[in-house]
């Protein structure tokens, strides 16, 4: 592999999360733009290309909109919706334009403000008490079927996504997933980003509001407002640049999306485990590490339920023991396998297309050496995982650099 | 006796009320939904069969809160019946863990969602426990 196909993050950035209501949409990514620029040592005016993010306002323009405040050179913008992924989806996409030769530096950005969004999907409902029944849509439905016909929350769905994984495999509890939360919480007191710092204990979560069992309200992913972004270049760019630069610059041995392909009840419930599995499988491949080179990990926990599902898809486990996985320690950040020492998207928050770019900042946070407080120590090998449902699923595995 | 129409048009009501599947004639992927081509085999053929009313509860959740105007709690969930999976909601059980589990075995119930002006009654489904 040449130079010019390898991918370098050469500065990234997240700004806090949280409920920033004097901050719109445009305020957060510029800070998080500006900031990722400063971060690589580079201007406005090196970038070739920006995939931008803004999932609820997909089709306001978010990324002429960041141009218009910090920039207006020209360059091609993708404003890219990929619900949950869609962060991922943008640096995937500038990460493309790189590999292709056709720009030399290329910017992502994702945003979203969310503080105070409530319940996310459901209620996709014509309005009841409509004169005569008439079927309508695809289903031939007389009335509103989300509430009649299963769930459509998220919270809902992803609570049947984990207790069909105990349904196959076993060793699964509402206490169990209300631990995976209690680690989550745990690590976001380290992080001083993160929209909630607080820890709970397992008595506090467990009693907590019920929204959709077993996912008690803290076992859900917070909704705040947030951005993060990233500047990325080749290998042959990196090696012109200071040795400061490429000491910083971390290295992108896998980039990869994928979505669900067809398998029995997918389109009943989704499974956002095969594409998860799938994704793993070509990232590790590509990056020539194994789940066990892994020094830590952020996964998409939008609900405790899914943690444990995803410790399973990232094979960071033999397949059906996830529940052992955890009980015995190993995802706590003195385990060998930490994850989402961030406090995830539990305690951290999750401003949706912001997520699969911030995911990717801690990573880089800890491989720089940079993470203080909460540093994975000797960190080299990282993993971000998100899923957004219906679906898409985007892995990158990072490496320090050895500059 | 007043007019019925099913909530759904892949709820069957004459006799034996049950569900109906689209199957795919040519790799047998069952949907439930208005299809323009098999997402498994791309083809476009597609036969309509009936679906088991028996099944076992494969996945589920308790919804204590939800959008606007849906009366909660109450039991979401896939119910594999004979290999075909179906999403519905766990009707006459109590909604709590200690009455719902996963693996447990269920049939197909109708029960009515309303009547409109013109007196038809819409007939909405679930499954119940067969205990």
């Amino acid at each position: 592999m040449s130079a010019s196909d390898e991918i370098w993050i050469l500065g990234i950035r997240m700004t806090k999360f949280g409920k920033l209501p004097d901050l719109d949409t445009v305020d957060l990514a510029a800070e998080a733009a500006v900031g990722a620029l400063a971060d690589a040592g580079v201007s406005m005016r090196d970038i070739g290309v920006l995939a931008a993010g803004n999932l609820m306002n997909a089709n306001a323009g978010i990324g002429q909109q960041l141009q218009k405040q910090i920039g207006q050179t020209g360059i091609p913008v993708y404003n890219v919706a990929n619900a949950c992924a869609t962060g991922a989806t943008a640096l995937r996409t500038a990460i493309m334009a790189v590999k292709a030769g056709e720009v030399d530096y290329g910017m992502a950005v994702g945003v979203e403000k969310l503080s105070g969004a409530g319940l996310l999907a459901g209620g996709s409902r014509k309005k009841d008490g409509d004169d005569v029944w008439a079927p309508t849509g695809r289903y031939g439905a007389v009335a509103p079927i989300d509430g009649r016909i299963g769930t459509e929350t998220m919270p809902g769905v992803f609570a049947q996504i984990g207790t069909e994984y105990g349904h196959k495999y076993g060793g699964t509890s509402f206490e169990l997933f209300a631990k995976i939360s209690e680690k989550n919480h745990a690590h976001s007191t380290l992080n001083p980003l993160a929209a909630y710092q607080k820890r709970f204990t397992l008595e506090q979560i467990m009693n907590d509001v019920m929204i959709a069992y077993p996912n008690t309200r803290a076992m859900c992913s917070a909704n705040c407002d947030g951005a993060a972004a990233a500047i990325v270049c080749n290998g042959e760019t990196l090696k012109s640049l200071s040795l400061e630069q490429r000491r910083r610059a971390v290295k992108v041995s896998a980039s990869v999306l994928t979505t669900d392909p067809y398998e029995e009840g997918c389109q009943v419930l989704p499974n956002v485990n095969t594409l998860t599995r799938n994704a793993a499988t070509i990232a590790y491949q590509q990056a020539g590490v194994g789940p066990g080179d892994l020094d830590l990990v952020e996964l998409h926990d939008c609900f405790a339920t899914a943690e444990l599902v995803h410790y399973d898809n990232l094979m960071l486990c033999d397949e059906g023991g996830a529940a052992d996985f955890f009980n015995s320690g190993a995802t706590w950040r003195d385990g060998s396998t930490p994850v989402n020492v961030s406090g995830g998207l539990e305690s951290k928050g999750h401003p949706i297309a912001a997520t699969g770019i911030a995911n990717i900042w801690e990573i880089c946070h800890h491989l720089r050496g940079e993470a203080g407080d909460r540093q994975i120590a000797n960190a080299k090998v990282g993993l971000a995982h998100v899923i957004g449902l219906g679906s898409a699923c985007g892995i990158h595995i990072l490496e320090k650099s050895a500059a | 006796m007043a007019k019925q129409i099913p909530f759904v048009d892949y709820l069957v009501l004459d006799g034996e009320p049950h569900l109906v599947a689209q199957e795919c004639s040519s790799c047998g992927a069952r949907f439930f939904d208005r299809r323009n081509a098999c997402a498994k085999c791309f083809a476009t053929e597609f036969t309509t069969v009936p679906v088991a009313t028996q099944g076992t509860v494969r996945a589920f959740t308790i919804v204590s809160f939800a959008a606007p105007g849906i009366p909660t709690p109450f039991v979401a969930s896939v119910v594999d019946c004979d290999g075909t999976q179906v999403r519905a909601n766990l009707i006459n059980v109590q909604p709590d863990p200690e009455h719902v589990h996963d693996g447990m075995a269920v049939r197909l119930a109708t029960y009515p969602v309303g009547t409109d002006s013109e007196g038809t009654e819409a007939i909405g489904f679930g499954f119940e426990p067969t205990t």
